[in-house]
């Protein structure tokens, strides 16, 4: 019978206003998530043979060969290492990776590690890019990144099919109450749609409650046969498809500002290696990183029509007892978001999948979309989970 | 703007692949590549056509007219070196010519650009070495 890859452990660290409890360096909270995905596994550290990573954490200096690093931190000597890093969307990717890695018999036990301090260190590493090459066209002109970028893009699909600010707020407001829910969650004080429409001006029309919060966080993902999970007596969760892509980083390169290109391919490959219809997803948790990200993000995945994001998220549609529960641990925009927060997405769509979401749980989870965004809308990874 | 005054904001790194484009710029002219096999201009420069991959280049003068694509006002700084220039116009301005180009649109009241608007360069000497190919609403 033929090798199936499964995810068998979730891990993160404990948060308090953004920052990780106990304080520590980004190896350390990354050795934390580590340890606990692994014992949520029930695999020792020694069996894991595939190390994935993507960071921002050490450049210049040990980060420029992040597992290798890692590796050498955690005491283990992968056979299988990938560093792929489209931006947040990495560790979608990864897990798309690491199911064929696995499948194919090129290693067992595959860890999937994020970590970030930057609130602790009051870094930011995303800032500064420096203007060599292709950033040398977009430095120059003084647009606050990300953030401007995505700004452009909400800009121009408000153009297009005259979606509001209102309506981008609708999003804010209906995260901000799956966090309430959510006691890890940074920010769960409720908001209004007057709240995000009052909120600090950033790059028009993008507002301070449009962004996603800066916060620490680490996170790990341990994958391995279903033989394995098995033996160990591992809780499973199957992988049912998956697709990544990437279009451009400069966002003058975007191919169509109010479209977004990369989230439609890869969803539509793991739609089709699923098998299954848009009707059989339970929940989805999509990257927040602005409430425009969200929006383009269900016109992508087919969710709704191009165009038509704005309608489906009105009247709270996306909110706790909504009828499309959507980023339910409060997502990047309340719970956490520590420069690529595409790891939390999988986290919680296990959590859920498993039934194991406190307060926040949604009822009869049985099939996730998870799907994460990367760079200036640059890239996206799909990856469609289920219980059986 | 004053040559004497240090120009403390980004600057492009320049290349050999970029330096046409900037050499340019200097001159006031608006050069960017055309493609010989498929015609098509592209921007920002690259060596092999991202249409149809040709590397059968050239470099043209383009008109310096457009219309805006998208635009953001910046509220916030990109940094401390802009926070003396807020709020500023950030624009993707679809050139008469095909390509887009981020840039700034220069103007007295950032509430007036809108999408569709005609815009026409105005180049900035930055500094002696640096021209910056901003645009100015047709409206203005
Ligand atoms: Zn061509």
């Amino acid at each position: 019978m033929a090798r199936e890859a499964v995810i068998v452990g979730v891990g993160d660290v404990p948060l308090k206003e953004g920052r990780v409890v106990g304080g520590g360096s980004v190896l350390q909270v990354q050795a934390r998530a580590a340890k606990a995905a692994l014992d949520d596994a029930r695999i020792p550290m020694r069996d894991v043979d595939g190390l994935l990573v993507a960071g921002l954490w050490g450049v210049p200096g040990p980060g420029q060969l992040p597992s290798v690093t890692l590796g050498e931190y955690l005491g283990i000597h992968p056979r299988f290492a990938d560093t792929t890093n489209i931006g947040g969307s990495a560790f979608e990717a990864h897990v798309a990776h690491a199911a064929m890695a696995i499948e194919k018999g090129y290693c067992d036990v595959a860890l999937i590690v994020y970590g970030s301090t930057q609130k602790s260190e009051r870094s930011r590493a995303l800032g500064g890019r420096p203007s060599v090459l292709t950033m040398q066209f977009e430095n120059v002109w003084g647009i606050p990144q990300p953030v401007g970028g995505y700004a452009l893009a909400a800009r121009r699909h408000m153009h297009e099919f005259g979606t509001t600010e209102e309506q981008l707020a609708e999003i804010a407001v209906a995260t901000r109450k799956w966090a309430s829910l959510n006691p890890a969650a940074t920010m769960r004080d409720p908001i209004t749609i007057d709240d995000v429409m009052n909120s600090t001006k950033v790059s028009d029309p993008l507002k301070l409650l449009d962004c996603c919060l800066v916060t620490d966080g680490a996170g790990a993902i341990v994958m391995t046969t279903a033989d394995n999970a098995r033996a160990h007596g591992a809780k499973m969760t199957h992988i049912r498809g998956y697709g990544e892509a990437h279009t451009h980083w400069s966002i003058g390169a975007m191919p169509d500002l109010a479209r977004l290109t990369a989230a439609e391919m890869s969803s539509q490959r793991a739609f089709q290696m699923a098998g299954v219809s848009h009707d059989a997803i339970d929940l989805v948790e999509c990257y927040d990183s602005f409430t425009i990200t969200v929006l383009m993000t269900l016109e992508a995945l087919g969710f709704c029509k191009r165009g038509e994001g704005g309608q489906f998220v009105m009247n709270q549609r996306t909110a706790p007892g909504g009828a499309f529960p959507l980023n339910t641990n409060g997502g990047g925009l309340s719970y956490c978001h520590p420069g690529m927060y595409g790891i939390f997405l999988l986290v919680e769509a296990v959590r859920q999948l498993r039934g194991e979401a406190g307060d926040r749980q949604v009822k009869k989870v049985d099939t996730a979309l998870v799907h994460g965004t990367g760079g200036t809308l640059s890239s996206g990874a799909t990856v469609i989970l289920a219980n059986s | 703007m004053s040559e004497t005054q240090a120009y403390e904001k980004p600057q492009p790194v320049i290349d050999p692949g970029t330096k046409p484009f900037w050499d340019a710029a200097r001159e006031h002219r608006l050069s960017i590549p055309r493609c010989r096999a498929c015609g098509k201009h592209h921007f920002y420069p690259r060596e092999l056509c991202p249409h149809c991959h040709s590397d059968d280049l050239e470099w043209t003068d383009a008109s310096g007219k457009g219309e805006i694509y998208s635009y953001t006002i910046a509220r916030k700084p990109a940094g401390p070196v802009f926070a003396a220039d807020v709020p500023y116009v950030i624009a993707m301005i679809a050139l008469d010519e095909g390509p887009r180009m981020l840039t700034n649109i220069v103007t007295k009241d950032v509430e007036r650009a809108a999408i569709g608007d005609r815009v026409t360069v105005k180049f900035d000497d930055v500094t002696p070495e640096l021209t910056l190919p901003k645009f100015t609403l047709d409206k203005d």
